[in-house]
């Protein structure tokens, strides 16, 4: 059961093989069987999935199923759902429990999907590997002494491991497709505005995107045509037209324009990893695409972009956690600036409360113009590098990361090294785009994941270019030793 | 540009986040080490250059001015820290 995809269960479910009850028990057998070995999951309510997979039970066979009837999914930890907690791997919302639920969530309830569990993520998503949460690190299930990624990491583990078909994610500035690169599965960040943020808790506004991650481009495109849609309650949400994003997988890529970027491929690149994205490049090459070398001439200024815009927005965003409507409080406050300070200060981690000290800096009366205005006028001159790439070329492709997973405890006292993971990936938010990861390959053992950028609301060709490659290779068909067995 | 620690002390005052004295040596040498890293942005012309807020410059969505969403005051203060009759409590403010 669980080496199935989406597509394939969802086959199965309709034509009755087997039902939803019996996919949701088989995959919660197998998270209690496996999951110590990565902690990929914060909270399972195995009573409340098995409730949900019988009515999707009752739904199929009165011929009423929905687009994913009865496919269990996973949701990153940071997606409110109501009634069941949502802590966003923080001590701060450890015990908060919902009375909503998020658009994505109430979009995958219509479809008919069973909210299989809630996934570890690093704290409030300010991560690249998941060591941040409240509730331990997650383990990469390519070899557990390795980081998953992160933020995502939780979702991305459970994919990987087989323990869910597919997951959800959040993408800040890599947070989907880093992890996606690192445990070997496909991920999607779509475009600014093209996933409601209603009910996601909220980072940095202007950069935070939804997606999907699951084996195959196939199964990210099934999930994306549930998730992506206009929501009237989002101010920043797209009104875009969706497509139905499995329309055009198959289409032959003959003519298709690829852009390099010289500035990923360039000293930082680890050599291993190159060279499984240039035999992947060929693969596409062999299938009539023109490969054609770009600039990204900004490029070594989008770490330093970000690290002013996403913190700003983080400090503006969290000064909510005030102790005082939801979430954790301090014992016995003295005043009322003793219950914000030290409610704030036992309730975060170390790395937000940077992010919010960085942000309320770069914020302040004095440092404003400086700081937050120019990192916004440069984040205009690193977009317009791609809109000029785009007048050439028809997707932009290249490394996801500089190098494969590292080892657990290897970047965790060291921010800025761990801000470098990120170093290919962060412009697509600040751009706006859609990115999305696949595998290609293996350096050691460890997955390498190939990053294809595309236009604005063109997730069309992205998951076309992404089908197209797995038709033609299997890295993503691969499964990791540690998770064999747990059947019933 | 030097960070003091007096001025990670006035910043985590602004965010309304306790620092412990044992904390704050090595807050304000991580805090220097980021400022410095972004600090490489002074160096780019960007005159003539617009700030870009939103990634597809989109303007704030009006909305008409109806009431779409019912009143839940029962269901968010059950997950308050502490609340009496319909208020929030908090330490007492005024004497």
């Amino acid at each position: 059961m669980h080496t199935k995809s989406v597509a394939q269960l969802m086959q199965g479910l309709r034509e009755r093989q087997f039902s939803s009850v019996e996919v949701t028990r088989a995959y919660l057998h197998r998270i209690a069987a496996l999951d110590s070995q990565y902690n990929s999951f914060i909270t399972v309510d195995e009573a409340a999935a098995l409730a949900a997979a019988a009515i999707a039970d009752k739904r199929l066979a009165a011929g009423d199923g929905a687009a994913l009837t009865g496919i269990p999914i996973a949701h990153k930890d940071i997606f409110c759902t109501d009634g069941m907690r949502t802590s966003c791997g923080s001590r701060m919302l450890d015990n908060f429990i919902p009375p909503y639920d998020a658009t994505v969530i109430q979009r995958f309830n219509a479809a008919g999907a069973v909210l299989l569990g809630k996934t570890n993520m690093d704290e409030f998503a300010m991560g690249s590997s998941t060591e941040s949460s409240f509730y331990g690190p997650t383990r990469n299930p390519w070899n557990t002494d390795l980081v998953p990624g992160g933020s995502s990491g939780g979702s991305a583990a459970a994919v990987a491991g087989r323990l869910a078909p597919a997951a959800t994610g959040t993408d800040t500035g890599g947070s989907i497709r880093q992890p996606a690169a690192f445990c070997g599965i496909t991920g999607l960040k779509p475009t600014y505005g093209r996933v409601s943020r209603l009910g996601m808790v909220a980072f940095a506004s202007s950069l935070d995107q939804a997606g999907p991650m699951a084996h195959s481009a196939e199964d990210c495109a099934l999930l994306l045509n549930t998730m992506a849609g206009h929501d009237p309650l989002d101010s920043t949400s797209s009104t875009m037209a969706t497509a139905d994003y499995c329309a055009s997988l198959g289409d032959s890529l003959a003519g298709l324009r690829i852009g390099l970027p010289r500035e990923y491929f360039s000293a930082g690149l680890d050599a291993a990893t190159g060279a499984c994205i240039g035999s992947a490049l060929q693969e596409l090459e062999a299938q009539g695409a023109t490969l054609v070398e770009v600039s990204l001439p900004h490029s070594d200024l989008t770490i330093p972009t970000y690290y002013i815009i996403a913190p700003a927005e983080a400090s503006t965003n969290l000064s909510r956690f005030d102790g005082v409507r939801y979430g954790y409080r301090c014992d016995n406050p003295t005043d009322l600036h003793d219950l914000y300070t030290r409610t704030r200060q036992e309730g975060f981690g170390d790395e937000v409360k940077r992010r919010i000290l960085v942000g309320t800096y770069a914020l302040s009366a004095g440092y404003y113009d400086a700081y937050y205005k120019k990192a916004q006028q440069i984040r205009r001159l690193i977009k317009q590098d791609f809109m000029d790439c785009f007048e050439q070329v028809d997707i932009i492709a290249g490394p996801t990361t500089p190098g494969p997973a590292f080892a657990l405890g290897a970047k965790a006292n060291d921010p800025i090294a761990m801000y470098l993971e990120d170093v290919y990936t962060l412009a697509v938010n600040l751009a706006g785009l859609p990115g999305m990861s696949i595998p290609a390959g293996f350096v050691d053992n460890k997955p390498v994941g190939l990053q294809l950028i595309g236009r604005h609301f063109d997730e069309t060709r992205l998951l076309n270019v992404a089908h197209r490659f797995q038709q033609a290779t299997d890295w993503h068909l691969r499964t990791p030793d540690s998770a064999q067995g747990g059947q019933q | 540009m030097t960070i003091k620690q007096d001025d990670i002390e006035k910043i985590a005052e602004l965010a309304r986040i306790r620092i412990s004295d044992k904390e704050i040596g090595q807050v304000t040498e991580r805090i220097t080490e980021i400022l410095h890293m972004v600090d490489r942005l002074q160096a780019v012309d960007t005159s003539n250059v617009e700030p870009m807020a939103n990634p597809l410059d989109a303007i704030q969505r009006l909305r008409p001015d109806e009431v779409t969403q019912g009143n839940r005051r029962d269901a968010f203060q059950a997950i308050a820290p502490a609340v009496d009759n319909g208020l929030y409590l908090v330490p007492r403010v005024i004497e």
